[in-house]
This record gives structure tokens, C-alpha cells and sequence, in this order.
């Protein structure tokens, strides 16, 4: 389980923006998907495209400097942590990722 | 005289930032109270490791809220529901706090204050909040036992100790701070006297009508008062505590306790010690800098432009700012603050605000109810709002404070202005009481769900003071801000009022200090032609930006520069950048636009075809006259955009701040009232308008006769045909306030329509706020302006309407069959890894 996934390349991730990897369904039938964000200084983070708050996709809010807002009720979520910028509170699941000669890789355990 | 400078003088090279911690500078706070701490939490979010503080307060208590003595008086709060700072935050932000040691040398030369027990602490920076103290009247008497202030805990305490002990209480004043104190006194069982020069309570806040209805319902509760009364002396009873009061009249009233609230001196006596200018106030420049560079001051204690303030709201507002210069950031001004006032009596509303007494050059618009208790007052001059004095039912002047400070033309609400905002719409006002009275599960926000226990949690726990700060920590009232009314008045309920800080301008956001205005204007007059530059030229505070300005400056950008912006995807909401709805389970929903509401059989087999073969679980007709395919799978969206495109459709654009749709009626072709081709016009407008990015969304209707069944006067831009011609119609909406449009003016031809229509919507494009509907952009702006631009100015319309054609030839690119045919194809395809 500790192996790295490669999954693109990371100028297929928009600057301060996202994709989203697509890991078909999981045990209980829902869809695993996580979101891969990169900064506007070409950082790239990963975690469940799925906001603390109530499941909004994360993958789809505006990426500002380490955060993300979710684009349903506009909680922040620090990209690195997953937490919720306070006052907002919660917890997105991260991912561990790396970027080697361009590749992407990311890390589920 | 020297003459201050506003830029800040930075003397520090010889501290480089972030050089270890040894490195770090020395801040002195001296003056434990609001102002001052409030300044040292904007300081912390904004440079955290600057600064070694160190805190000097008189008091013996960590800082708590000065305001609230007057609920603590009365028995309704207790000294610890008050605090605002325990001592616990001092320690967990590294801050030395010296309570109980007041300061009483500045070395200047050698850098370093003294307190009076011989404490010292090295300064690289002081900031002075030393506040202000009660102004006791200099009559024989005044220094004898039982004679105070009310200004702080131990002022709090001898009262309520009197009240214990002794019968009669005499408050001289009868001001705001006067009329709290008696009212605490009262409910502490005194027998409570308030002694007044005027004519009437509150002169500085109430024109005498309504003053008199305050004073009916003060009596009611038992108050007693003797207006017109000037004080000679105070008698000396014989344990040596004060006994009575004596007028100049001879006439003598009973007195074990004398409360003085006849006004405050700002405290300037270290200042002054120290050399600083001293003058009705520390004073400051916009920066919140004294005339010695490395001394700064904030609160009471200051004088700026010559006005030293004596309420929260102002003071918050100064403690932003000097927190910007204190942490080098450099940018901030502080322009002063208009303010109002409320009073802090349970079971009495007033409020004021401006120039509400009237004069000369102003007219008055009056309602009085005596026996309702109810009087408001409004102060016009010209068309706009001036002032307001309100009391009784004072939920709506928060939104004549606004008013007020936009300087919003008003002649359009002149008949029902008196009525308040509840009239114009649905925003579930109601008088403050019954807020008082709700349940803590009463639902206050319906957009957010958020009920009232929960922002009464929220206020009392997280020590909430503005309305911006309610939202940002319930989100109530964050979304329509329809509840906001009610909102202001659960914060007014429990911490007293709403301390927002008033500035004369808005900061688009927290990004930046600049206005909408003042961002549009450098974008145009620098030509800024890319975000960065935006970002270097106007200093922003963010690396790239936040989600409420990269939407805004993308649109001003592309508004500015048509041909040579280049649109960025990353900075629009995500409706936008996938051009379709995204619904609440996350699919997308799809409308093709349709010219005019016009179709044909072709088209709807197409339509039909499409949703069939991509299994669209419903199909609506909108209210805007087409159809919408819901429950589209966000893979789905390129191909069915293709087929879409390939039988001619494009995007309907129902997702955007763009032109929505042209919304027409029968008309002269087929209906027998129809006195124009109102479905023909409506296509040409759909045609020339398509496309376009908006400040906000954008809505047409085209009527055929003045029965008006494409219910044109509630559009953004609507056209009522009559026999003579058309009628123009701008600044209607149809959402959760309805607002009809305004009149522009009537013309002869269709081309004529076209011209209006592009050079109205042009300038709306050009000069609204990101996200200013037209309704309260025409209200903001006022109509005339409006008429003056686009009726008036005819060489000014042509060339409103030649921007407009010249920004369209870049915007008409049907973004659906872009991406149909692969553009952006990584918005829609996710990474597929099998786990
Ligand atoms: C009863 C009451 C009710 C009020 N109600 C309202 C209201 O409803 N709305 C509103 O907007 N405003 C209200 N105010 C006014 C508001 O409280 C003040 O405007 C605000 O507290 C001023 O803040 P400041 O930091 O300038 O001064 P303060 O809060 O007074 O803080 C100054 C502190 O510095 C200390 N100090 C002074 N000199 C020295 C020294 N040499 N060394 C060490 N310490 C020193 C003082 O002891 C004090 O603790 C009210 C005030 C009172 C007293
Ligand atoms: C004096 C009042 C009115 C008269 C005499 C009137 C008359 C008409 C007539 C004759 C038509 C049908 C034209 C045709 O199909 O041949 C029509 C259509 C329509 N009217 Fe009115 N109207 C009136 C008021 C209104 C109002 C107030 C509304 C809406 C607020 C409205 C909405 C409509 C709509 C939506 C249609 C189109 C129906 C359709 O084609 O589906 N009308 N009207
Ligand atoms: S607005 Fe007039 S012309 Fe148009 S459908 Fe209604 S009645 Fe006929
Ligand atoms: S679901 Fe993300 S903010 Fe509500």
C-alpha cells in the first residue's frame, strides 16, 4: 500500500486549478475520487474531493495561495492539512504526493 | 510647524526581518483597553513574529469590554462575561502583561517607558491607547466622597456598593453614558435623579420629539428628571460624603451618590509629558503616527483631523490601520469614520445618525405615533439621505446608515423611504423586541439555515463585534443578506450593537484597501492588462489573490481590455468554468439558447434527439423562454455540447454573469393588441447582446403593448412597445426583492432601441461592481446619472454602443463549441486510476 501512483503529468494540472483522479468504486459503493491540486507556485497537494462541510467538491473551487474555497458554501481548506480555515472548522483527508522530472505521483496509504 | 508625514518613516533598516527572534523589535503597548488590544490582534494576524510586546495596563483586569459596564451595572452581565481577553491569550501569544502599573515616562532618547513602580521596558515601538477619563465639573464638592465617573470596573463597583448602602443617586448628564448609568442605578433599587443643562436628553443624538418620547418611557420606569438644571455645588454631608446637590437656582436635591457623565478628556497627560503634539487629543496623522516616528497612538487618547472619537466603531477602524503601518505593510489610511449611536437600555430603541437636527438647504421627512411610541425622522438634502433620528422602532436604520454613507440618490424612495426597507421588500423585519423575544431555535438565516442560538453562541463565545464577523463565523446572513436586518439586531440584543467599523469607502476585500471604484479607474487610467499587474501595481496583500476579488478583476479586466485580456479560467467560479450549472448532486444541467423564446420543429427534434440519447432525466421549459436538459453527467457536457452545436445551437449562457436571455411576447404578428414586432426585436436584441460577460447576471424582456406579458419591468433592460414607438426600461428585478424598473426615456425605432440597449448595457458593464445587479447599481448611481449618459450625451451613447459592439466581437465565440472540439477537455476528464 505504500507504493506511488503515477497519474499525470503536472502541466496537465492547471496552474491554480485541479483534476480530479477518478479511483472507481470503493467497499461501500460510493466513488472514491480525489482532487489534485496545483498553486500558483506549482506546489501540487492531493486530498478528498470532498469538503469537510457538507461533501462539496472540492475539485471545483478557486485554488488562492495554499487554500482552496469549496465552491458550494465557501468553506477554506488549507491544501496542505486539509483543515478548515477557521472560523469554519473540519477536516478533509490528505494525500501525500511528489513531483519528480514532471511526473506526479501520489501516495493513498 | 513641521508637517507630519504620511508615508510611514521607517528608521528600523538595522532590524531585518525575520533574522531570528533575538532580532525581533520591541512593541510597547501602553493602555490596557480596547483600542490598544484591538490593534495588537490585527497586528498578530498580520505579522505574528515582528514584534516582542509588551503591555502596560492601570487597571488590575486583562482587557475587557468597556461598553458592557453599563449591562454589568444593571445587573444583566457579570465583570467575567465581559472580558475579552483573558490572560491566557496574553500568554499564548508571548505578550509580557504589567496590570495594575501605569506608565508615567517615555524616554524618548534613550528609548523606554517607566511605570509608576519603577517598571521599565525598551521600546523600538510604543503605541499609545491610554483612552480618556471622565470630565468632572469643577464645583465645590467635586472631590468629595461618593463623587464619581463611570468609566471603569472600579467605578462599576462603588456604584453597586452605594446601591447597597444608601438611598438617592444623582447623575449629572444626560447624555448617553448619563441615562445607562441611571438606568443601572435604578435597577439596583436607588432612587435615581439625572440632572441635565439642555433643553432635552441626548441633544447630541436626539432632536427634542423624540427626546421626549425617550424621557415618557425613562419616567415610566421610574426615572426621575430635572432638565435645564446647572449644578453650583455639591454639599458636604457630615461623615464627609456627599449629601446633596445644589443648583444654581438655589433649589436642593438629596444626594448619597453622584454619578458625573458630562462628558470625557482624552488622557494625554504621559503624551504631553513626553513632548508629543497634544491638542483636544494625541495627535496622529492618517497612519495613526504621532509627530515622533517611532510612537503611535490609537483610541480615545487621539485626535485625528482634529476629531477625537468617543465610540467603538471608529476605534476599530484606527486600530486596523495602525496594525497595517506596525506591520510594515505600509498601505493603510485611516480617513476618519462617520458614526451613530444607539443606547444601551433594555426595552429602548433609538437610534441617530448624520445631521439629523436639519437646518438650512435640508427638507425633513416626519412620522410620529405618540401613542405608539414611535418617531423617525429623516434628513434630506437634495437627493440624498443626510441624516436620521429614529426612536421606537429602530430596526431599519442600519439600512439608513448605509444609505447614508453611499450617498445614495433617493429621490426614486422619497414616498416610501419613511417606512423603511421592510416596505420596499420581503426581508422579515420586524421591531427588535420580537428578536428579543424569539426562541434560541428560531430560524434567522433561511438561506444558510443558521438559527438564533447558534449566532447568540457564536457573539458570546467568540467575542464577535460586526456583522462581517457573525457571517463569517455562522454564515448567517452571508448569501442573500436579506436576514441582515435581523442579524444586526441579535448582535445588538446581546453585545449592544452592531461595531462595525463605518468607513467612508469599502475595500473590495481583504486582499486590498482599495475600492470597486478606485480598481476599476487604475485599470483603466494605468492600463493594466493582466491580474499580476494588478497585483504589483495595486500592492496586494495576497500572493494571488482570494475567490471574492480574482472573479472580480478577471471580469474588470476583460471589460477594460476585450481584445488583449486574456481570460482566466482558474478566477471563475466553477459554473463558469464549465459553462453549465452544477446542481446539488453535482451533475450539470444544460440550455441551449433560443433567439427570442423563438423555436422550430427542427430545432426541438434536435433538442429531443440530444436528451434521449444522453438519458437527461428532465426536461423544463425555463421561465426565460427555453429549454432545460438537468441531470447532466459532467463527462457528458462536451459531446452533447457537440451535438448541440453541430444543429446550431450555443450556449444559453444560464450559468454566467453574462446575458441571460430576451424574454418576448406575442406581438404585432400574431396577437391583436400587439403594436410592434415585439418577438422580431427581441431576437435582434438576443443577437446583439449574446455572449457577454456581465458585472452580474443580465435579463431582456421585449413587450408588444403596454398589457406587458413578457413582464419587461422587472428586466435588467425592457422594452414596452406603445403606437408611437418603444418605451425603454432599466434597473427592474424579479428575484427576492422585486424592483420595477425605472423609465429611461422613449424613442421612435427599432435602431434606436439597439443603440439604447448597447450603450445602457455598456455602461453597466463599464462602471458596476462585480457582482451589482442593475437594480441597486441604478440606485447606487442614481438614475439621473444614467439618463445623463445615455439619453442626454448622444455622442457619448454612440460611443458607449461602439465599445460594446467592439468588446461583443470577442465575446460572440460560442464557448460550447470551443470545448467540443477539445478545449479545456481537462476540466471534464478525470484521471482514471484503478486502485
Ligand atoms: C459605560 C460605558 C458605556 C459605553 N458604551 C458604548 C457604546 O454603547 N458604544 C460605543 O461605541 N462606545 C461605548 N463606550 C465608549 C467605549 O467604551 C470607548 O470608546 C472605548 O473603550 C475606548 O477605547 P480605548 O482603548 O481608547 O480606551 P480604554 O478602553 O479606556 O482603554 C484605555 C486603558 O488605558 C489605561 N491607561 C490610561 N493611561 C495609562 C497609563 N499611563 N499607563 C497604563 N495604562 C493606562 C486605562 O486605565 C484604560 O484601561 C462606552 C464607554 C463607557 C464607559
Ligand atoms: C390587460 C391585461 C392583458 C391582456 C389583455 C393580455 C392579452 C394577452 C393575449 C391576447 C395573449 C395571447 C396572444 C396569442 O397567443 O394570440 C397573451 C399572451 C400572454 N400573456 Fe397576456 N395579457 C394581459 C396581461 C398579462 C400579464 C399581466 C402577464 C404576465 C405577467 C401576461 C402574460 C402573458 C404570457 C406569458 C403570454 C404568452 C402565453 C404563451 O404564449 O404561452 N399577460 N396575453
Ligand atoms: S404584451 Fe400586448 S402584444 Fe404582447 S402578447 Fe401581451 S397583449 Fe399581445
Ligand atoms: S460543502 Fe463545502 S462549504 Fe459547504
Amino acid at each position: 500500500m505504500n507504493d506511488w501512483i503515477e497519474i499525470a503529468k503536472i502541466d496537465d494540472i492547471p496552474r491554480q486549478g485541479s483534476r480530479v483522479v477518478d479511483l472507481g468504486k470503493a467497499d461501500g459503493g460510493e466513488v472514491n475520487r480525489i482532487a489534485v491540486f496545483r498553486t500558483v507556485n506549482d506546489e501540487v497537494f492531493a486530498m478528498k474531493d470532498k469538503c469537510p462541510h457538507r461533501g462539496g467538491p472540492l475539485s471545483e473551487g478557486i485554488v488562492h495561495g495554499g487554500l482552496v474555497t469549496c465552491p458550494l458554501h465557501g468553506f477554506k481548506i488549507d491544501l496542505a492539512t486539509g483543515e478548515a480555515v477557521l472560523p469554519d472548522k473540519g477536516c478533509a483527508r490528505t494525500y501525500a504526493t511528489k513531483v519528480e522530472g514532471g511526473q506526479v505521483f501520489l501516495r493513498l496509504a | 510647524m513641521a508637517t507630519l508625514n504620511n508615508s510611514l518613516v521607517s528608521p528600523f533598516s538595522e532590524h531585518p526581518q525575520g533574522a531570528g527572534r533575538s532580532a525581533r523589535m520591541k512593541l510597547v503597548l501602553v493602555g490596557n483597553g480596547m483600542a490598544g488590544i484591538r490593534t495588537l490582534e490585527e497586528l498578530l494576524k498580520a505579522a505574528p513574529e515582528l514584534y516582542d510586546i509588551t503591555v502596560f495596563g492601570d487597571e488590575p483586569h486583562p482587557n475587557y469590554n468597556r461598553i458592557m459596564l453599563s449591562p454589568v451595572l444593571a445587573g444583566e452581565q457579570t465583570v467575567e462575561q465581559i472580558v475579552l481577553n483573558d490572560r491566557d491569550w496574553y500568554a499564548r501569544h508571548g505578550i509580557t502583561l504589567h496590570t495594575g502599573k501605569r506608565v508615567v515616562k517615555i524616554d524618548r532618547r534613550k528609548r523606554f517607558v517607566e511605570a509608576d513602580d519603577g517598571t521599565r521596558a525598551d521600546y523600538d515601538r510604543v503605541l499609545l491607547a491610554t483612552g480618556s477619563r471622565p470630565f468632572i465639573l469643577p464645583v465645590p464638592g467635586a472631590d468629595l466622597e461618593g463623587v464619581i465617573g463611570f468609566r471603569d470596573v472600579a467605578d462599576v463597583d462603588k456604584m453597586i456598593d452605594a446601591s447597597k448602602r444608601y438611598q438617592h443617586a444623582v447623575v449629572i448628564g444626560g447624555g448617553l453614558l448619563g441615562l445607562e448609568a441611571a438606568n443601572g442605578l435604578k435597577a439596583r433599587g436607588m432612587d435615581v435623579s439625572v440632572v441635565h443643562i439642555g433643553d432635552w436628553l441626548l441633544e447630541r443624538q436626539l432632536d427634542e420629539p423624540a427626546a421626549r418620547l425617550l424621557q415618557q418611557s425613562l419616567e415610566a420606569k421610574g426615572l426621575n428628571f430635572l432638565l435645564k438644571k446647572q449644578t453650583a455645588e455639591l454639599v458636604r454631608g457630615e461623615s464627609g460624603r456627599v449629601r446633596a446637590v445644589r443648583f444654581k437656582d438655589g433649589e436642593e436635591i438629596p444626594a448619597d451618590l453622584v454619578v458625573m457623565a458630562v462628558g470625557i478628556r482624552p488622557n494625554t497627560d504621559l503624551a504631553e509629558s513626553a513632548g508629543l503634539h497634544c491638542h483636544r487629543g494625541l495627535v496622529v496623522n492618517d497612519t495613526m503616527q504621532t509627530y515622533d516616528p517611532r510612537i503611535y497612538a490609537v483610541g480615545e487618547c487621539v485626535s485625528h483631523r482634529g476629531i477625537a472619537y468617543g465610540l467603538v466603531a471608529p476605534l476599530f477602524e484606527q486600530a486596523k490601520v495602525c496594525a497595517n503601518h506596525l506591520a510594515e505593510h505600509g498601505v493603510a489610511r485611516y480617513q476618519g469614520s462617520m458614526t451613530s449611536t444607539k443606547l444601551k437600555v433594555t426595552g429602548i430603541d433609538l437610534f441617530s445618525a448624520g445631521d439629523f437636527m436639519g437646518g438650512a438647504g435640508t427638507e425633513s421627512l416626519v412620522y410620529s405615533d405618540a401613542a405608539a411610541g414611535t418617531y423617525k425622522k429623516l434628513v434630506l438634502k437634495g437627493n440624498k439621505l443626510v441624516g436620521a433620528c429614529i426612536y421606537g422602532d429602530t430596526l431599519d436604520g442600519a439600512w439608513y446608515f448605509d444609505l447614508l454613507r453611499e450617498g445614495t440618490d433617493i429621490s426614486q424612495q422619497r414616498k416610501t423611504i419613511l417606512f423603511g426597507q421592510s416596505h420596499i421588500g420581503d426581508s422579515g423585519h420586524g421591531p427588535a423586541e420580537r428578536v428579543a423575544a424569539l426562541p434560541d431555535s428560531a430560524e434567522i438565516c433561511g438561506c444558510n439555515g443558521v438559527c438564533k442560538g447558534t449566532i447568540v453562541a457564536a457573539i458570546r463565545d467568540l467575542k464577535l463585534f460586526t456583522l462581517d464577523e457573525v457571517r463569517a463565523h455562522t454564515k448567517a446572513s452571508a448569501s442573500c443578506g436579506s436576514c441582515t436586518g435581523l442579524v444586526e439586531a441579535v448582535l445588538a440584543h446581546t453585545v449592544g450593537g452592531n461595531y462595525s467599523a463605518a468607513p467612508s469607502k469599502k475595500p473590495l476585500c481583504k486582499c486590498t484597501d482599495h475600492s470597486h471604484d478606485e480598481i476599476i479607474a487604475t485599470i483603466r487610467d494605468q492600463k493594466l492588462k493582466s491580474m499580476r499587474a494588478v497585483f504589483d501595481f495595486m500592492e496586494w496583500k495576497t500572493p494571488d489573490g482570494c475567490p471574492t476579488c480574482r472573479p472580480a478583476l478577471n471580469y474588470y479586466l476583460l471589460a477594460r481590455w476585450p481584445a488583449e485580456y486574456q481570460d482566466d479560467a482558474q478566477s471563475r467560479y466553477i459554473n463558469e468554468r464549465a459553462h453549465g450549472n452544477i446542481q446539488k448532486d453535482g451533475s450539470f444541467s444544460v440550455v441551449p439558447r433560443m433567439w427570442g423564446g423563438l423555436t422550430n420543429p427542427r430545432e426541438l427534434r434536435a433538442i429531443a434527439d440530444v436528451a434521449d440519447k444522453y438519458q437527461v432525466p428532465e426536461v423544463k421549459v425555463t421561465g426565460g423562454q427555453r429549454i432545460d436538459l438537468f441531470g447532466v453527467k459532467k463527462t457528458d457536457l462536451p459531446a452533447m455540447w457537440k451535438d448541440l452545436s453541430d444543429a446550431g445551437f450555443v450556449s444559453g449562457h444560464a450559468y454566467g454573469k453574462a446575458l441571460r436571455t430576451v424574454k418576448t411576447c406575442v406581438g404585432s404578428q400574431w396577437c391583436r393588441f400587439g403594436t410592434q414586432d415585439s418577438t422580431g426585436l427581441g431576437v435582434k436584441l438576443e443577437q446583439m447582446t449574446w455572449g457577454s460577460w456581465m458585472p452580474h447576471k443580465f435579463k431582456l424582456a421585449v413587450s408588444g403593448c403596454p398589457r406587458n406579458c413578457a413582464e419587461a419591468t422587472i428586466k435588467d433592460f425592457g422594452v414596452v412597445c406603445v403606437d408611437s414607438g418603444y418605451e425603454l426600461h432599466v434597473g427592474g428585478n424579479g428575484g427576492i426583492k422585486v424592483r420595477v424598473t425605472d423609465l429611461l426615456c422613449r424613442v421612435e425605432t427599432e435602431a434606436q432601441v439597439m443603440e439604447y440597449c448597447g450603450a445602457f448595457t455598456q455602461l453597466y458593464r463599464e462602471e458596476a461592481h462585480y457582482l451589482e445587479r442593475t437594480a441597486p447599481w441604478v440606485e447606487r448611481v442614481g438614475l439621473a446619472h444614467i439618463k445623463a449618459r445615455v439619453v442626454d450625451d448622444a455622442a457619448g451613447r454612440a460611443e458607449l454602443h461602439e465599445r460594446f459592439k467592439f468588446s461583443q466581437q470577442f465575446a460572440q465565440i460560442d464557448p460550447w463549441k470551443e470545448r467540443a472540439e477539445g478545449a479545456a477537455a481537462h476540466e471534464f476528464n478525470p484521471i482514471r486510476v484503478s486502485a
